[in-house]
């Protein structure tokens, strides 16, 4: 599934383009602990987080995930976007918690 | 890859300055990227080098990372002038950690990085004197094609 038709379901607000909204999402991963999403993450998946701090970005881009979704009403700090947009990196916000938003993406790809 | 491909570098990592905590993690990920080293390894140098250089930020004044590449592996070494860790067995417990508000703040400091450079190498040695500073060598093999 199309990183776009994600964003359009879920109705997220873009914060940083990035490298587009055409990447395909392979699946995602939750946390807030940036040692635990370095560990458990991988290529081709969306990360859902409440952290706005611009080493979210670094830790994206070195795992080469497709983008970032801040939760919780959460804007990314202006850093975090000017480093995203440097990385080519989506960044993408929602006012739901963490649990809808990733129960909506599990259900969305598991139907595709 | 023949010997004659052999690469490395050496960077100065700043203790305390968590802006781009990537800053030498992603520019070795980048030059291992460019030479074609597989994409497994690169991985897992990527996860080794940013856990170290968040580790040198967050308890070191100063650091130092090194990284050579040859035919067999990529070996990475991490040294720093630092308080040290009392206890290193302790510290590669998972969960165990000294991170201050700070450091946890920024979503680091779970007990997670010393662990995690250990999972992600195939050889792995740490010495560290409290008040003087840690040192880390990680070894990550190169798959025979």
């Amino acid at each position: 599934m199309r990183l776009k038709e994600i964003q359009a379901e879920l109705g997220l607000a873009l914060q940083c383009a990035g490298a587009g909204l055409d990447a395909e999402v392979t699946g995602g991963y939750v946390g807030d602990l940036l040692s635990d999403v370095m560990a458990n993450s991988a290529k081709g998946q969306v990360w859902v987080t409440r952290q706005v701090h611009q080493n979210i970005v670094a830790v994206a881009t070195l795992k080469e995930l497709v983008a970032i979704i801040i939760v919780q009403g959460a804007l990314p700090d202006q850093d975090t976007v000017a480093k995203a947009e440097k990385e080519g990196l989506t960044i993408l916000t929602t006012s739901m918690p963490a649990f809808e938003v990733v129960g909506r993406i599990h259900r969305l790809l598991s139907a595709s | 890859m023949s010997i004659e491909d052999e690469f490395g570098g050496s960077y100065t990592v700043r203790g305390r300055d968590f802006i781009d905590a990537d800053l030498v993690s992603s520019q070795i990920k980048k030059l291992l990227k460019d030479r074609g080293i597989p994409e497994d390894v690169v991985r897992k140098v990527a996860v080794v080098t940013f856990e170290a250089e968040v580790n040198i930020i967050s308890y070191a004044e100063i650091g130092t990372i090194n990284f050579h590449v040859d035919d067999r592996a990529v070996t990475i070494e991490a040294m720093d002038k630092g308080q040290g860790i009392p206890n290193v067995d302790l510290a590669l417990v998972e969960g165990y950690s000294t991170a201050d508000d700070t450091i946890r703040d920024m979503g680091f400091g779970a007990g997670m990085g010393l662990p995690n450079i250990k999972k992600f190498s195939d050889e792995f040695e740490i010495t560290s004197i409290v008040g003087k500073g840690t040192t880390l060598k990680s070894v990550i093999r190169i798959p025979p094609e």
